[in-house]
């Protein structure tokens, strides 16, 4: 979770991560910020998230995304 | 059949009649039937095109479906039995003949789309290259049918597909249901376009009747009508002449086309939208808006967050993701960071995805090259500004500038608005080079002693004209001011059925007494009809 932190504040730092639960909803994150951290993910956990994936419950909280990896993992 | 004709409002009145009159749950079948109607009115063939759409994504749909549902009973029987291996192996076998059946019928309508509406812009550039090497030989262009609202419905059915190919919707079971989603007529020639989980809930349920619902809707169509009426028709012969008459008209005649262009565009297109989910809503189904305000946008991203949302959403969901997020582009990013560093790298998938989405959206506003120099331009602004962030932060922080204070957000909003209403020049001219010429003018050719004695009253329009946009310009500006914590019309709303009817009545006077027509008058078309 620490490294998955470490990216989204890599691409927003001002914003807190383990409280935050609309990253989507407020518009914290829009399409470039996603790709990026799709392509960041990929590099630093190896698991492709594909578009199918880029929903707003996956994306909304850091704890939400981190699941989501979680489960590709597992796949 | 226009939505500004004689010939639609009674169909409209007539539909409104059955609609209500007849059990609710044969409201779907008679919005079918009226769907038809509308556009086999406009030509029968077009039926045709849009019947094999509508055939091809249904059949495809179902199928894709299928297999899910049966992928998923057979894991769900064989839980116990099946290892993680034979699981995985399963799912992609299963996964491989479902992408195979997506593709082919995404490609086939798609390819419907390409030849109808692109084939005679491939041939004119082979023929442009064959010129270039000298060949005597020149191809002849092609008569081909364009049917009607073909842009749409095939991006709304292949939405559609993508969606049930995704899991994320159940295929729909019944091809008259089906068939309305794609030709359901309000949003079938110009958007918006819709996605099957936003509007098949409201679309088959049925409507009793409520008159607040139902004035509600036809409210809106007032407001639509007063927009496209008495706004964009009005000022429509001025931009024609500034446009077509380039050659005499630079300088300030170029900053004055730039400005009318984008009231007309502006008030034309929502207007269109607004007539479009006013008829929704007085038939009680619910369309997605189409635009927030966009000319108060602070930035081109957020200006294309706010104008045409549809078709934005649409390439964002369905192009750009799956583009900028794929194995190959994921390989591509990989390298990039090798070769320029991480910092530059990480962007290659992002930036190159955005060039890919906007040559597209180009190519969709027309088969043409200035179009695809629009969105290109419109490409080149949005990675310019993403690359002068940190310079922006800087200049904020070096003069002490509040983001939030009035001046700096107007200083934006005019910014964008200025690029923008400069961009829409390549959709003016239609020729690339005479679009930066003009461009030019405005730096270096303000004819001042022309423009004082021509002033503009040799543009087509009269003093009349001239009052009566102001006054309705006023209008809009007003209400989108006043609509930005609330809708305007939850406002008037609130103020009980006299205000209510006042407001309306005078709106609906207006387009009568100053609407653009008149005996022989032909309203004009709705300009993204063309799409």
């Amino acid at each position: 979770m620490e490294d998955l932190i470490e990216i989204l504040e890599g691409i927003h730092p001002d914003v807190d991560y383990n409280t935050c639960e609309s990253l989507i909803d407020d518009g914290i994150l829009d399409s470039f910020d996603i790709v990026t951290l799709i392509s960041e993910i990929n590099q630093e956990f190896d698991v492709v998230i594909s578009a199918e994936h880029i929903v707003p419950e996956n994306f909304n909280s850091a704890k939400a995304l981190y699941e989501l990896i979680e489960r590709l993992e597992e796949e | 059949m226009l939505f500004t004709s004689y010939s639609f409002l009674f169909f409209l009145i007539l539909l409104f009649v059955i609609y209500y009159v007849f059990p609710s749950k044969a409201q779907w079948v008679i919005l079918l039937i009226a769907s038809l109607i509308f556009y086999a009115l406009n030509s029968p063939v077009y039926l045709i095109f849009i019947g094999i759409t509508i055939l091809t994504t249904y059949g495809a749909g179902i199928l894709l479906d299928n297999s899910f549902v049966k992928e998923k009973a057979y894991i769900k029987e064989h839980k116990e039995t099946l290892s993680k291996e034979e699981k995985k192996a399963y799912k992609r076998a299963n996964k491989t003949k479902r992408r195979w059946l997506f593709w082919s019928c995404l490609i086939f309508n798609f390819g419907i789309l390409a030849v109808t509406k692109y084939t005679n812009f491939g041939i004119s550039n082979i023929n442009g290259i064959m010129k270039m090497f000298h060949s005597g030989t020149e191809l002849q262009f092609v008569d081909l049918i364009i049917p009607l609202g073909i842009s749409f419905y095939t991006f709304q059915s292949m939405g559609y597909l993508i969606d049930v190919s995704r899991d994320s919707v159940k295929a729909q079971r019944n091809i008259g249901k089906l068939a309305l989603f794609v030709l359901f007529f309000p949003q079938l020639v110009q958007g918006p376009i819709s996605r099957y989980g936003d509007l098949s809930t409201s679309l088959y349920e049925a409507h009793p009747f409520d008159i607040n619902k139902f004035m509600r809707g036809i409210e809106r169509i007032i407001w639509g009508f007063f927009k496209k009426l008495v706004i964009a028709d009005r000022i429509l012969p001025a931009v024609n002449t500034l446009k077509d008459s380039y050659e005499t008209m630079d300088g300030f005649y170029v900053v004055l086309l730039g400005l009318f262009y984008a009231l007309e565009l502006y008030a034309d297109f929502t207007g269109g939208i607004d007539i479009t989910i006013g008829i929704a809503e007085a038939l009680g189904i619910k369309v997605k808006e189409n635009f927030i305000r966009p000319y108060f946008s602070k930035c081109i991203k957020e200006y294309w967050r706010r104008w045409h949302i549809s078709l934005g959403a649409y390439f964002t969901e369905y192009l750009f993701y799956p583009v900028s997020v794929c194995k190959p582009m994921l390989d591509i990013s990989k390298v990039a960071r090798k070769i320029l560093g991480e910092k530059i790298g990480k962007k290659v998938p992002v930036y190159l995805s955005t060039i890919i989405v906007w040559l597209i959206t180009g190519i969709w506003h027309g088969a043409a090259w200035n179009f695809v120099v629009w969105g290109l331009g419109n490409c080149f602004f949005i990675m310019l500004s993403e690359e002068l962030d940190p310079v922006y932060i800087w200049v904020k922080k070096k003069f002490k500038i509040n983001e939030s204070k009035y001046y700096y957000r107007a200083f934006q909003i005019i910014r964008t608005f200025i690029l923008m209403c400069s961009l829409r020049m390549f959709d003016l001219y239609r020729n690339v080079p005479v679009t930066f010429k003009m461009l030019g003018t405005t730096v270096y050719k303000w004819n001042i002693a022309s423009v004082l004695r021509e002033g503009i009253w040799n543009l087509g329009l009269t003093g009349v004209d001239y009052v009566i946009l102001i006054i309705g310009t006023i209008i809009l500006f007003s209400v989108s001011m006043m609509s930005r914590r609330e809708n305007m019309r939850d406002i008037i709303a609130k103020k009980g059925y006299v205000l209510r009817g006042v407001v309306y009545g005078v709106l609906f006077v207006c387009i009568i007494l100053f609407g653009a027509y008149g005996i022989g008058y032909d309203a004009s078309q709705f300009i993204y009809n063309q799409f």
